[in-house]
């Protein structure tokens, strides 16, 4: 006796039916055409190949590893000790030790160049219900937002979507390799205002994604300095810190912050997850990371819609918390993604594309503007159409991320194993080839 | 064993977090401070009357920093920051300077510009605002600071605000005992490690077969009257965030639902806060023994429209909270001839459907919806694991809903509180172990009526009638005769005087919004058969002290 689906004749919220899910993007209408035709190496090898998904699977075996061989862990799952003391508490807080274990973890990230309180973590479910939090807490409805371009397509949706707040764009281009100038942080500004809309906050993804670039000593100064002088908070996502090939090229502006004995601290706010570094998506494990204390105080109250499950706190507590572990996971998890990414650049130089010279992350930035028929955003889904129906590739155009260049793409290579990566090179080098006859 | 002995975890009201901090509890320099935050924030603005106090409370910060760390200062936090450290655990400390020549810096600038500093959202200033209006959080937090044990506290306030179920909590935990390892890391073979499946991005709204396994234990606990579609129910982190989700798709901001009250306290927080919509408390009265009144509903519909006040929806709970009654077939068929009349949605928070301790069955709206033919698309349930299944930290929240749009963009919605996977899976295998569940949820039953009686029995015999109530995990106390004023006032002058005199914590029918002065939310589920003496003479406390 199950339920009929009825058709809906009665008033929803604007929220409800408004399409700033932003799921109607080709970024996510590739993720269906994968969805519907998925690659697989046996059963259907001329299936679609998931190149738009940043997800890391390079290190997983440790992961494995480290659970095998540390029966403790096995047993707080299984219930003994842990479960009978805290199994059943839940609080916005979050267990002490887990976020003992969350400041240690991005502490190792940064080299230990800088230091975390643990009680100024807020956890989230995750990097996405983080971003959307602070932009409920920095900016009232009708507020923006300044993101730099190109950005993550997602945040369309995470920034505005309940929150009524909008994104004004701070656009850079491949004259300087996409980094972000103080003329464009200007111009965005005023544009903002010109539209009569309050700027609150800028938010930046370092290292950046879909470039894949880690941002400069310089750059960040700048930027700390340009929020510093409009008044406005800065959310810094860092939640590829973890993905930087080299520890060296990753400078987090909680360092900045330090070296300049925490002046500006409490316009600062840090967005991290486990998600990309420790490639545990499914677990949702976020957290935000403020120096500002009524941004710490209203984040944890309101992260009371966007809890980390206990148990999976109670998890990963010890294996974040051991240093010998995540020294050696960072590390070699970097070494892995530096091989692929240089493999994945490679191959693709020589097919005769190029991409941007990255030093982070899942993803290259690769640009194919000289395959453009017609150097506009249209030209660029024309060709993004026909690798996902001739290449069967799915791989993200630069226009979803909004950048102002057509022509650039972003091509995920950490979410497969290196077999179906060197089928995907294959089919960029038949096209390549193909096209070079004709 | 006392249940409420807890050394380091901070457990929480309702299916949620530890409530805001209160005003009074912080240190004189906040009392100086918070007042002056709407002036500061320009909402008020009178300059010279914000410069001044600002400059005094920097000057007393410094003083107090000094005297507690001579070596080295951290920069004190601007004068104008909205909040103060955190209560439950060490304050945030303010990271550490490099040298004490920064405070100076930090200082000559907040003295300047007490506005130069970024504000947060007025959406978050109420929200980082501490509700001293709502006893219902500050009773949590007072107890929490003096927590009742046995052996280490025996003079500490016994916690009774507090709707968490722990007498059959034994039952749950042996079951993760024996298998959650299998659960959540066995793999095909013997021996094999098997957590990929755990690692990768999940749907949002929740695996199919951990959707299956709810709908399978929803459809057990209402003991298979209703089969509920898997593809019909969005899971979230918890019942708090699937209120929310739903409340931001079926209004907009500045709209209200109707809400028979008195009802549980934590939506005023939880559905308000974000949504920016409203809640129009509609009483019941004790001489309708709290029954839903649909012409007490009719009235407030109209007033509402006269204020020019939207109503999108009616918001129930059944079984109900505070009062812990099981709505009836006709009592539900009522209310879903009236919102069809009006054209709005009907939500039916479930959360306690199998926490049924009398004889009445309960019956869920979807049954009734089965049986009448009536427009399914504008009823909505939301449930969670935390009551029936005491497993409030694994959060677990469900919207079920017949409308397709509702689901849809729910199921979109519930990225920002997706329920983490080895949790999905666990679950997954301990719901579907139907033998445990039915042999877990008849357990608890027993144990729950056992206690409820014992515990209002004990409540008789202090001179204190409880409303017939035959779910949940609470008693609706009368109180009246105890207190000095029939008021507002009265009431909360009693509810003080227990907590301080007989040092335990209820919840004041007031934080419900019950219009009838005198009546609290007791609740047992948290005691053992042994605590019921030791609770009987703390209140003899007042109700055989002096008036």
């Amino acid at each position: 006796m199950v339920a009929k689906v009825y058709k809906p004749c009665i008033p929803l919220s604007a929220i409800a039916t408004s399409s700033t899910h932003g799921e109607d993007s080709p970024y996510f209408a590739g993720w269906r055409a994968y969805d519907e035709d998925p690659y697989d190496a046996t059963t259907n090898p001329s299936g679609v190949i998931q190149m738009g998904l940043a997800e890391n699977q390079v290190s997983f075996d440790l992961l494995e590893k480290y659970l095998e061989e540390h029966q403790e862990v096995s047993k707080l799952v299984n219930g003994i000790g842990g479960f009978r003391e805290n199994a059943l508490f839940q609080d916005y807080h979050g267990l002490n030790s887990f976020r003992k274990a969350m400041a240690s973890f991005m502490e190792e990230i940064r080299g230990g160049k800088v230091k975390f309180d643990s009680n100024r973590i807020v956890l989230t479910a995750g990097a996405t219900a983080a971003n959307e939090l602070l932009s409920f807490i920095i900016a009232n409805p009708g507020d923006a937002l300044l993101v730099p371009t190109p950005y993550y397509p997602g945040f369309d949706r995470d920034l505005r979507w309940r929150t009524g707040v909008n994104i004004i764009p701070v656009n850079c281009n491949s004259s300087n390799k996409f980094q972000i100038t103080k003329q464009a942080l200007e111009e965005a500004y005023a544009k903002a205002k010109k539209a009569d809309l309050q700027v609150k906050g800028l938010l930046m993804t370092n290292p950046s994604n879909p470039l894949g670039t880690a941002m400069t000593r310089p750059v960040l100064e700048e930027i700390l300095n340009f929020i510093s002088s409009k008044n406005m908070h800065l959310i810094s996502d860092e939640i590829y810190s973890g993905s930087v090939f080299s520890s060296e090229e990753f400078i987090s502006i909680a360092e900045i912050l330090e070296e300049s004995g925490y002046a500006d601290a409490q316009r600062v706010h840090i967005v991290y997850s486990l998600s990309k570094d420790l490639g545990l998506p499914g677990f949702r494990v976020g957290a935000i990371y403020s120096y500002n204390d009524a941004v710490v105080t209203t984040a944890r109250r309101m992260s009371s819609f966007t809890l980390v499950s206990s148990q999976t706190q109670k998890m990963l507590s010890p294996m974040l918390s051991d240093v010998n572990f995540t020294k050696n996971y960072i590390k070699t998890n970097r070494e892995r993604l530096k091989r692929r990414y240089d493999y994945v650049v490679e191959k693709l130089r020589e097919c005769g594309i190029e991409c941007l010279h990255g030093n982070a992350g899942l993803f290259c930035w690769m640009n194919l503007k000289p395959l453009l028929e017609e150097a506009t955003t249209d030209g660029e889904l024309k060709l993004w159409e026909t690798i996902l129906k001739d290449l069967k590739l799915d791989i993200s155009p630069g226009s979803s991320c909004h950048c102002t260049e057509p022509g650039w793409f972003r091509v995920c290579f950490a979410n497969m194993s290196i077999e179906t990566l060197d089928v995907a090179l294959s089919r960029f080098t038949s096209f390549m080839e193909k096209r070079r006859k004709t | 064993m006392t249940r409420f002995s807890r050394a380091s975890s901070n457990p929480s009201p309702e299916t949620n977090p530890a409530p805001p901090r209160l005003k009074s509890d912080e240190g004189p320099a906040m009392r100086i401070i918070v007042p002056l935050q709407g002036v500061v924030q320009g909402r008020g603005g009178l300059v010279l009357g914000s410069l001044l106090p600002c400059a005094l409370f920097y000057f007393l910060q410094l003083y107090l920093k000094s005297r507690n760390r001579p070596s080295q200062s951290p920069p004190s936090s601007p004068p104008t920051t909205l909040s103060t450290p955190d209560d439950h655990h060490a304050s945030p400390s303010s990271p550490p300077s490099a040298s004490g020549s920064t405070i100076h810096r930090t200082l000559s600038r907040g003295l300047l510009s007490p506005r130069s500093h970024p504000n947060v959202s007025s959406r978050a200033a109420a929200v980082a605002r501490p509700d001293e209006d709502s006893l219902y959080y500050v009773g949590y937090k007072r107890c929490l600071r003096d927590p009742f044990h046995r052996v280490d506290n025996p003079e500490g306030i016994i916690q009774l605000g507090l709707a968490e179920n722990r007498l059959s909590q034994d039952l749950i935990l042996d079951w993760l005992e024996k298998n959650a390892y299998g659960a959540l890391l066995g793999g095909d073979k013997p021996g094999e490690l098997n957590i990929m499946g755990l690692t990768t991005y999940l749907p949002f709204d929740g695996s199919d077969n951990f959707k299956n396994a709810v709908a399978g234990f929803m459809g057990q606990v209402l003991q298979e009257s209703v089969s509920f579609d898997p593809s019909q129910i969005v899971l979230t982190s918890g019942a708090t965030p699937a209120m929310e989700i739903l409340s931001f798709c079926l209004a907009d901001p500045g709209n209200a639902f109707l809400v028979p009250s008195p009802y549980y306290p934590g939506w005023d927080r939880d559905i308000k806060w974000r949504t920016g919509v409203e809640l129009v408390p509609v009483p019941c009265r004790s001489t309708d023994n709290f029954n839903i009144s649909i012409p007490a509903l009719e009235r407030a519909y109209t007033q509402a429209k006269k204020r020019g006040l939207k109503i999108r929806a009616v918001l129930i709970a059944n079984p109900t909270n505070p009062t812990g009654h099981v709505l009836s077939r006709d009592t539900l068929i009522d209310l879903l001839d009236f919102v069809t009349e009006k054209n709005i949605h009907l939500i039916s928070d479930e959360v306690f459907a199998g926490s049924i301790h009398g004889e009445s069955k309960f019956v869920s709206v979807a049954e009734v919806l089965e049986s009448e033919g009536i427009d399914k698309t504008r009823v909505h349930i939301v449930y969670g694991l935390s009551k029936d299944l005491p497993l409030p930290g694994f959060r677990v929240g469900v919207i079920h809903s017949y409308n397709e749009t509702v689901i849809a963009a729910s199921a979109k919605l519930a990225r920002f509180s997706s329920v983490s996977a080895p949790t999905q899976q666990l679950l997954t295998v301990m719901l579907s172990d139907k033998q445990f569940i039915s042999n877990y949820l008849e357990a608890n039953r027993q144990r729950m009526r056992r206690m409820y009686l014992l515990f209002v029995d004990a409540l008789k015999q202090l001179g204190i009638e409880c409303a017939n109530s035959e779910a949940g995990f609470y008693c609706w106390a009368d109180m009246s005769r105890y207190i000095t004023s029939y008021s507002e006032k009265g009431e909360k002058k009693l509810w003080e005087k227990l907590l301080t005199v007989a040092k335990v914590n209820v919840t004041p029918g007031l934080s419900c919004h019950c219009i009838e002065p005198g009546w609290f939310r007791c609740c047992f589920t948290t005691l053992t058969e042994e605590d019921i003496p030791l609770v009987v003479e703390r209140m003899k406390r007042v109700t055989q002290g002096p008036k």
